[in-house]
């Protein structure tokens, strides 16, 4: 039987990775991790920082995303996101700009605890990558 | 009649200035297939992100308590405009096409009785409408150092726009941009953002969804996105028309500049003939009186 569903990724500026082969997608959603196999049940939601993982047969890829919503539909994921990187492109320096720039949000106090949290679990996130 | 240095000097000056109109065409068009290229490859994020609002707004039940940015403050009291042009001219009708649209429906607000208030993005939209509307406009943003639209502008627009928005500046609003079509025909626009009228879709498929976490969650975080995205969108329409309109606008000034310089040249011929067979004349004729 056929275990493969389709994944798209775009981001505002263009489609940003469009697959059609895909077994497993493993996505950071907002209540916590979640994997998604052929004919999941419809559904929409949250990203909030982590790392997306996609699996094919014989292929694994990673990306760090910051924010981003997910559709599940007729085996279709579609992946929106404004900021988002290939694990592999991802250089030392730019991962230290991004982990500053979250230390630099996370000590302004006028953000609400939700934006804090979510800053945290950004550098948790990058933290890992190291 | 012009002396035959003057002709000389006005063709040598509209050649040059056709040199020019000929560069800026050649800029516009490398522009233009960049332009267009962006506006094509951001088009999928818009088109999905107005399909999961669509499947959100369907699917909520409770539309009394739904966020107001999808059904309103209930009043339609004071417009916020927001008017989309570009930073530089020469670029043909593409600013007075946006500008005449926005203000004949300024004028329409206005004689209902209501409120208005502008934010102009982009110089040139701003240079001319603070003449006569300039009490009204509230912001002015301009991105002159950015090469490109990208989303990081489009989104301090959107904060912007909301951040207004939840201060309850402003009941209704509605952007200002110039659609691409192809080259020359670019179709003014104004769309209606907040609140979103999106019209209910006869065959959207009644599939249900499962939400994580809730509706209303999803619904309030993805709505300023999605104002973000819309404004993104028209600012990838807007840089493509712009580049269009000065594409064929500084087509028809070459061309106008060679259809001068050709007139000029026979005009310069016939006079340095004319002076020449004048002084022919005047040799002949004092040559027969000796």
């Amino acid at each position: 039987m056929n275990e493969e569903f389709s994944v798209e990724i775009v981001n505002p500026e263009k489609s940003f990775l469009s697959k059609e082969d895909v077994m497993e997608v493993v996505i950071p959603a907002f209540e916590g991790e979640m994997g998604i196999l052929k004919d999941h049940i419809s559904i929409i939601s949250f990203l909030k920082p982590g790392i997306i993982k996609i699996f094919t047969k014989s292929t694994e890829e990673k990306f760090y995303v910051e924010d981003g919503i997910v559709e599940f539909k007729n085996n279709n994921l579609s992946i929106l996101t404004s900021s988002i990187f290939n694990l592999r492109d991802l250089k030392k320096d730019k991962l230290k700009e991004l982990l500053e720039k979250a230390e630099e949000d996370l000590n302004k106090d006028s953000n609400n605890d939700q934006f804090k949290y979510l800053v945290d679990q950004k550098i948790e996130v990058l933290k890992s990558i190291n | 009649m012009a002396s035959l240095d003057d002709l000389k000097k006005r063709i040598v000056s509209v050649k040059s200035t056709q040199k020019i109109t000929k560069a800026m065409k050649m800029v516009a068009a490398a522009k233009l297939r960049r332009a267009q290229e962006s506006a094509e490859k951001g088009r999928p994020y818009s088109e999905k992100m107005n399909n999961i609002i669509l499947n959100l707004s369907n699917g909520i039940s409770d539309t009394e308590n739904s966020p107001k940015l999808l059904s309103g403050t209930g009043n339609d009291k004071v417009h916020l405009c927001v008017v989309m042009t570009s930073d530089r001219g020469l670029c043909g009708g593409f600013n007075s096409n946006i500008i005449k649209k926005a203000k004949s429906y300024f004028s329409k607000i206005l004689d209902e009785g209501k409120e208005i208030k502008i934010i102009t993005v982009g110089s040139k939209g701003n240079d001319q409408l603070k003449r006569v509307f300039g009490e009204k406009i509230i912001e002015n943003i301009s991105f002159k150092e950015s090469k490109n639209a990208n989303y990081f502008d489009a989104d301090k627009v959107g904060k912007i726009v909301i951040e207004k928005f939840e201060s309850g500046e402003f009941d209704v609003c509605t952007i200002f941009y110039n659609q691409f079509k192809n080259v020359i025909t670019q179709i003014p626009q104004a769309q209606q953002i907040i609140p979103l009228n999106n019209e209910k879709d006869e065959n959207s498929s009644e599939e249900s969804y499962e939400f994580e976490p809730d509706e209303d969650e999803i619904l309030s975080n993805l709505l300023p996105k999605n104002i973000s995205t819309q404004i993104f969108k028209a600012m990838l329409e807007n840089s493509a028309s712009e580049q269009g309109s000065r594409m064929s606008a500084m087509d028809n000034a070459t061309r106008n500049a060679g259809e001068m310089v050709d007139k000029l040249t026979i005009e310069y011929n016939r006079s340095r003939q004319a002076a020449i067979t004048k002084e022919l004349i005047e040799i002949i004729s004092g040559a027969e009186s000796l």
